[in-house]
C-alpha cells in the first residue's frame, strides 16, 4: 500500500465500521511501515474519522454563524431530544451519533445537517422529529434527503453571462488543437485570470512556472475543498457544470504537460461524487480524458477524485498536498512554490474550481470577449454566494465592478448592517462602505458575502469566527494555535461586559502579531475581521466597553470569580437540609 | 562552494550559498533566537520565534537558505517585540511552573524568556488541563510544558526507523503523543537524548530527573553569590520625610518576604532612607499613611486577597508585583486547571489527610470566599512593575525598589533574572 492511499483507506474503514478500530490502525501501520501513533496522528487530524464506534447514522449539524442565527440551538436540542444522544460524544447508541461541524456549504438553506453525508436543509424541530422517525422506520436515507441544489438567483444579461451560459461538452477543448501551448497560455494571460480561491495569484504565471519546470512529473489539482464558512459557489459549479471545471483541468494539463490530475473534494460534498465520476467517465468515453486526448499524440491525462475528511486548513494548497500524500494537513513552510516542489516533490498546479471553469470559458469564448466585461483590473464575471439576512440567498454571477449596494438590492437584504466579505478570513464592512465595488481596484471578494441585519449581535458573529479558527488551525505554529485561543478568551471577556477600550486595543495589537508571524494564511488572516470590526463598528463596541485612559481601573469581575464557590456552598447547604 | 553576500540589519555579510540563515547569522556574530530549529533537521518553521524580515516580508529565519543579495532584518523594534510576544504565547498556552520543573535553568524556552526580558505576559494565562503521560516505558511526557516545536517528532526514531512521537488532534487540542510500542524499543541513552533535544521540560527520563541535580543549569552561569551593593543608598538620606513602603503577602508562601529580609545588615542602611508602613515586617495591620510604594507578594485566590490588593492600590502611589505568584498566579495557580469543586473536595473531603467521614467543605461568612481560580494581580488592579523570580533574590528586589524610589538607572544583570 502506498502512503498516498492512506486517506481513502481510512475512509473505507470509517464507512465499513463507523469508526477506525485498533486492528485497522495496526494493519495500516504495518503495511506502511510506520508507527501506529503516526496513523493516529492522521486520523485525529480529520474530524470525520472516528476512533470510537458511532451509530448507523452519523449526523453532522452545521454550527456556522448563519446556522446560529437561523435556529441552530433549537435544532441541536431537537436532535438530542429525538435521538436521546448528546452532541460531540460517543454514547454507544446503535442508531445515531451527533456531531457539530463547520460550514457545510449550505448557507442558503440553514439550518442544515449532513446525515451520512446526505444533505438535510431548512431544518425545523418538527422536521428533525420526522426525519428521525423515518430513519427509525428504516426508510431509505436517499429518499428523505433534500436536494442540495442552490438557487442561481442572478446572472448578468445573457450576453455578459460567462459561467452560467449554455454549456456543451467539449466546446473549449475544441480550441486546443488549432492552438499550441503558448497561444493558449497567452489567452489566459490576456484575460488576466487570477486565482478564484481567494489569493488572486495570476493563473498564467502559475501554469507557466509548471510548464517551465524540468520536473519529470507534473500534477494538476483542483481545489474543491471550499471550506470558508458562508461560501458555496464552487459547489454550484460542480453541481451545475462539472464538465466546465474538468475542461479547465484538461487545458491546464495540455499547457503544462501534466499526465495526472486530482480533484480534492471536501467530504461535505460527497453527494456530488457520483456526478463528478459520471462526468469523468463521459469525458473518457468521448476521448477527452485518457490516452491521446482529442487525437493529439501523447496527450495523456487522467483525473482521480480524492475525498477530504473534514479539515478547513486542507483548502490551503500545501496542506491539501500533504493531505493527498496521506499526512496531517499541515501547510508546508513557504520555501518552495508547489509548481517547483509539490505533490510527492513534483511540479504541481493547484487551482480553485472556479479558476478552472473560468479558464475553459476564456479558451472557449476568447480573451477579447472576456475583456469587454468587468473592470480595468478584473476581467469577466465572478460567482458570489450570498447568505444571511436576505430574502434571496443563493448564487449570483456578477460582473466585476458591481457594488455592494446593488447586491443588497438584488438579494433583497433587510436592514443590512454588518457585511462579511470572503468569509471569516476576509473582511467586514459597515454601511458607510456599501457603495464599494467588488473588483481588484476596490473590494476584492473570494466568493462569499454574508449579510447581517442591525438586530444581529456582532460579538456573536466574531465569537463564532474565532471559535472556528481555534479548532480549524492545524496546530503546527504558535501564533495561530495559541493566538486564536487567546483572542477567544478576549471575546468571552467582552461578552461578560468587563472590557475596557484597552482590551480592544489589545485585540488589534495581538492580531497584528498573528498576522505578522503565522506560518500560513489561516493564522495570518484569522484575526483580520476581529481587528477591523473593532474600528468599523466602534459605536457598537463603545456601548460594550468602558473608555480607558492611561490610569484607568482594571475591571475585575468579582461576581464571576465567586460564582463557583457560592454554588458549591449553597448546594452543600441545600443537601444538608 | 560559492560564497555570496547578504545584508544582516544593514551590515554586509558573507556566507556559503544556501547556508541556513540561523547558522550564517551566528557565524557573523548575530544571535537569532530559535526553539524548533535543530542542527541538521529540515527546517520546521513551527515555533516562529526566529521570525525575521526577508526583503521586507516576515519569514521564519530557520527556513531561509541564503542567496545572493538577500536583505535581512533581525533586530528591529517590531521583530524584537514579535519574538517576545510569541514566547509569551508559549508561556500562557502551556502551564509552565518553572519553580517545580526539573528542567528549570536548563530550559531553552526559559532562557529565551530571560533573553527577551519577559517579566510578565501581556496575555492572560489559559490554564488548560493537560496530560502528564507516564505510561511510556522510559520517559514521561508532560504536556503542560510542551510547546509543540516538533523536534522530538522529527528526531526521535527507533533503530529500525519508526517514529516514537507524533502530533495528534489539531487546533487548540494539538498535542504530542507517544507510541508506547516504539518507545519501549529506545535504549536508556536514546531516551536521554530525547530529553535533551526537547527545548522544554516536556520529555523526562524516568528515574533520572532527581537522581542528581538535573541538568547543569547551563543558562544560569553568572557571578555566583555576588552581592549587589546597597551601601550607597545612604546618599539618599535627606531631612525630608523618609520614603514609605508597604508590603503584603496574598496567595504566596512568604518566600518573597523571606527574600526581602535576606539583605541582612543592608536592612539597617535601608531603614535610614525608607520606613515601612503596613507590612508583616512591622506588623502594622492597617495603613496609617499614604505610601510611596507597595510590594505585593502572591496573587489573588480569595475575596480577602482582592480587598487587600484594592486597599493597597488606594494607599500606594506605585504597586509592584514581587515574585511569580503575584505576577501570574505561580504555584498556587497549579489548581487553575482543575475545577474548584474538585479542589475543595480533594482538600477537605477525599484526601488522605482529611478527617474520616468528613462531608462538609468548611465555610462561614467570616471566611473569605475562594475564587474560581487564582488571579494575577494585574488582572485585578493596575500594577506598575513586576519583579520575576520564585523568589526574586534580595538584592534584585531592593535594587528595583531603590531605582523606582530614587529614579536611578538600574538594569537587571542576566543571572539575577529568574523564574524559579
Ligand atoms: C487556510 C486556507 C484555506 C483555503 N481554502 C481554500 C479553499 O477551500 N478553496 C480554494 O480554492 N482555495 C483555498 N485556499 C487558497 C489556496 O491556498 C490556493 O491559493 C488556491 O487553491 C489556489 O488556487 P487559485 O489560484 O485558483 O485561487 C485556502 C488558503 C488558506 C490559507
Ligand atoms: S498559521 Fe495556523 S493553520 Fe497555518 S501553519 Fe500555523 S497553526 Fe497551522
Ligand atoms: S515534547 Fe518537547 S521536543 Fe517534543 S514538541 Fe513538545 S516541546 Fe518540542
Amino acid at each position: 500500500m502506498k502512503r498516498t492511499r492512506l486517506l481513502s483507506r481510512l475512509w473505507e474503514f470509517q464507512n465499513k465500521y463507523g469508526y477506525i478500530p485498533n486492528n485497522a490502525i495496526s494493519e495500516i501501520a504495518q503495511k506502511l511501515r510506520v508507527s501506529k501513533i503516526e496513523i493516529e496522528g492522521v486520523i485525529s487530524f480529520y474530524h470525520f474519522f472516528h476512533r470510537k464506534p458511532t451509530g448507523k447514522y452519523i449526523i453532522y449539524l452545521n454550527n456556522s454563524i448563519i446556522s446560529e442565527f437561523n435556529g441552530f440551538a433549537d435544532i441541536k436540542a431537537a436532535f438530542e431530544k429525538e435521538t436521546g444522544c448528546t452532541f460531540n460524544s460517543y454514547d454507544n447508541n446503535p442508531l445515531f451519533s451527533l456531531f457539530e461541524t463547520s460550514c457545510i456549504g449550505l448557507s442558503d438553506q440553514e439550518p442544515a445537517a449532513l446525515i451520512n453525508f446526505y444533505p438535510f436543509t431548512h431544518l425545523t424541530p418538527e422536521k428533525v422529529k420526522s426525519i428521525i422517525e423515518k430513519l427509525r422506520n428504516y426508510e431509505a436515507i436517499e429518499s428523505i434527503a433534500n436536494n442540495p441544489t442552490c438557487k442561481i438567483q442572478y446572472t448578468p444579461t445573457e450576453e455578459k453571462t460567462i459561467f452560467f451560459r449554455n454549456y456543451t461538452i467539449g466546446n473549449s477543448l475544441k480550441k486546443i488543437k488549432p492552438n499550441n501551448q503558448n497561444k493558449l497560455l497567452a489567452n489566459i494571460e490576456k484575460a488576466k485570470l487570477e486565482g478564484r480561491g481567494g489569493a488572486f495569484f495570476s493563473t498564467a504565471a502559475k501554469w507557466n512556472a509548471c510548464k517551465a519546470s524540468k520536473n519529470t512529473k507534473k500534477y494538476i489539482i483542483c481545489n474543491a475543498d471550499e471550506g470558508e464558512p458562508g461560501t458555496f459557489k464552487d459547489k454550484a459549479l460542480l453541481n451545475n457544470y462539472p464538465g466546465l471545471v474538468i475542461e479547465g483541468m484538461i487545458i491546464a494539463a495540455f499547457i503544462t504537460g501534466s499526465k495526472n490530475g486530482f480533484i480534492y473534494l471536501r467530504a461535505e460534498y460527497k453527494y456530488l461524487l457520483k456526478k463528478l465520476e459520471n462526468t469523468i467517465n463521459e469525458f473518457t468515453e468521448k476521448g477527452f480524458l485518457g490516452k491521446n486526448i482529442l487525437g493529439i499524440d501523447a496527450f495523456n491525462f487522467k483525473i482521480k477524485i480524492e475525498l477530504g475528511a473534514g479539515a478547513y486548513v486542507c483548502g490551503a494548497e500545501t496542506a491539501l498536498i500533504e493531505s493527498l500524500e496521506g499526512f496531517r494537513g499541515e501547510p508546508r513552510i513557504r520555501k518552495y512554490f508547489p509548481t517547483e516542489n509539490g505533490y510527492l516533490g513534483h511540479s504541481t498546479v493547484v487551482n480553485n474550481v472556479e479558476t478552472f471553469a473560468m479558464a475553459s470559458r476564456i479558451i472557449e469564448l476568447g480573451p477579447n470577449f472576456i475583456n469587454t466585461i468587468g473592470t480595468k483590473q478584473s476581467k469577466g464575471t465572478k460567482i458570489i454566494s450570498i447568505a444571511g439576512d436576505v430574502a434571496k440567498p443563493g448564487i449570483y454571477e456578477i460582473e466585476w465592478g458591481t457594488s455592494i449596494q446593488q447586491l443588497l438590492h438584488l438579494s433583497q437584504a433587510t436592514a443590512p448592517h454588518y457585511i462579511q466579505i470572503s468569509g471569516p478570513s476576509g473582511e467586514c464592512i459597515n454601511n458607510s462602505e456599501f457603495h464599494r465595488k467588488i473588483c481588484e481596484e476596490d473590494l476584492i471578494c473570494g466568493g462569499s458575502i454574508m449579510v447581517f441585519n442591525k438586530f444581529r449581535s456582532i460579538i456573536q458573529i466574531l465569537e463564532n469566527f474565532t471559535k472556528f479558527f481555534k479548532i480549524e488551525s492545524c496546530g503546527a505554529c504558535t501564533p495561530c494555535r495559541a493566538g486564536n485561543q487567546i483572542l477567544h478568551e478576549k471575546i468571552l471577556k467582552i461578552k461578560r461586559g468587563i472590557c475596557t477600550s484597552k482590551d480592544l486595543e489589545e485585540i488589534k495589537q495581538w492580531g497584528k502579531i498573528m498576522q505578522y508571524s503565522s506560518r500560513c494564511g489561516l493564522g495570518q488572516y484569522a484575526a483580520n475581521t476581529l481587528m477591523m470590526a473593532v474600528d468599523k463598528f466602534n459605536d457598537y463596541f463603545n456601548l460594550k466597553v468602558e473608555t480607558c485612559t492611561d490610569n484607568c481601573n482594571v475591571e475585575f469581575d468579582m461576581q464571576n470569580a465567586v460564582y463557583d464557590y457560592d454554588l458549591i456552598i449553597n448546594t452543600q447547604a441545600n443537601n444538608l437540609q | 562552494m560559492e560564497n555570496i553576500s547578504f545584508k544582516l540589519d544593514g551590515r554586509t555579510c558573507t556566507a556559503e550559498k544556501g547556508t541556513n540563515l540561523i547558522e550564517a547569522a551566528k557565524q557573523n556574530g548575530i544571535f537569532i533566537p530559535t526553539l524548533c530549529h535543530f542542527k541538521h533537521l529540515n527546517p520546521l518553521g513551527s515555533c516562529r520565534v526566529c521570525t525575521v524580515n526577508l526583503n521586507g516580508r516576515p519569514v521564519a529565519g530557520c527556513t531561509i537558505s541564503l542567496q545572493e543579495g538577500m536583505d535581512i532584518e533581525v533586530n528591529t523594534t517590531e521583530l524584537l517585540d514579535t519574538r517576545k510576544a510569541i514566547l509569551e504565547m508559549m508561556f500562557v498556552e502551556g502551564n509552565h511552573f518553572c519553580p517545580s520543573c526539573e528542567k528549570s535553568g536548563d530550559c531553552q524556552m526559559q532562557n529565551l524568556g530571560y533573553e527577551t526580558g519577559i517579566r510578565f505576559t501581556r496575555y492572560p494565562h489559559l490554564f488548560v488541563d493537560r496530560l502528564v503521560d507516564a505510561r511510556p516505558e522510559r520517559i514521561v511526557v508532560n504536556q503542560n510544558r510542551c510547546i509543540k516545536c516538533k523536534r522530538c517528532i522529527e528526531e526521535v526514531k527507533t533503530n529500525d526507523g519508526f517514529s516514537v512521537f507524533s502530533f495528534t488532534q489539531r487546533g487548540n487540542s494539538t498535542k504530542v503523543s507517544v507510541d508506547y510500542e516504539q518507545e519501549a524499543k529506545l535504549s536508556e541513552i536514546e531516551a536521554e537524548r530525547a530529553m535533551q533535544i526537547c527545548p522544554t521540560g516536556s520529555i523526562l527520563v524516568k528515574g533520572k530527573t532527581f537522581s542528581k541535580p538535573f541538568g547543569n543549569r547551563q543558562f544560569d552561569l553568572g557571578p555566583e553569590g555576588k552581592q549587589f551593593s546597597l551601601d550607597k543608598i545612604k546618599k539618599h538620606k535627606t531631612t525630608n520625610k523618609k520614603k514609605r513602603i508597604a508590603t503584603t503577602s496574598l496567595a504566596g508562601c512568604f518566600g518573597c518576604h523571606m527574600s526581602m529580609l535576606d539583605i541582612d545588615l543592608g536592612l539597617l542602611d535601608l531603614l535610614e532612607v525608607v520606613e515601612f508602613n503596613k507590612s508583616p515586617i512591622t506588623d502594622i495591620k492597617n495603613f496609617t499613611e499614604h505610601c510611596d510604594i507597595g510590594l505585593i507578594e502572591g496573587g489573588c485566590c480569595n475575596t480577602h486577597n482582592i480587598e487587600v490588593l484594592r486597599e493597597f492600590r488606594k494607599h500606594c502611589d506605585i504597586l509592584v508585583s514581587v515574585g511569580e505568584c503575584a505576577i501570574w498566579g505561580g504555584l498556587p495557580a497549579i489548581r487553575n486547571t482543575v475545577p474548584l469543586e474538585e479542589c475543595l473536595r480533594e482538600a477537605y473531603l477525599e484526601s488522605m489527610t482529611s478527617e474520616e467521614g468528613a462531608t462538609i467543605i468548611p465555610n462561614h461568612e467570616d471566611i473569605p470566599k475562594i475564587l474560581n481560580k487564582v488571579y494575577s494581580n494585574h488582572e485585578v488592579v493596575k500594577i506598575d512593575y513586576h519583579i520575576p523570580g520564585c523568589p526574586p533574590n534580595a538584592n534584585h528586589i531592593w535594587n528595583v525598589v531603590k531605582h523606582i524610589l530614587f529614579e536611578e538607572e538600574y538594569s537587571i544583570a542576566y543571572p539575577e533574572f529568574k523564574y524559579d
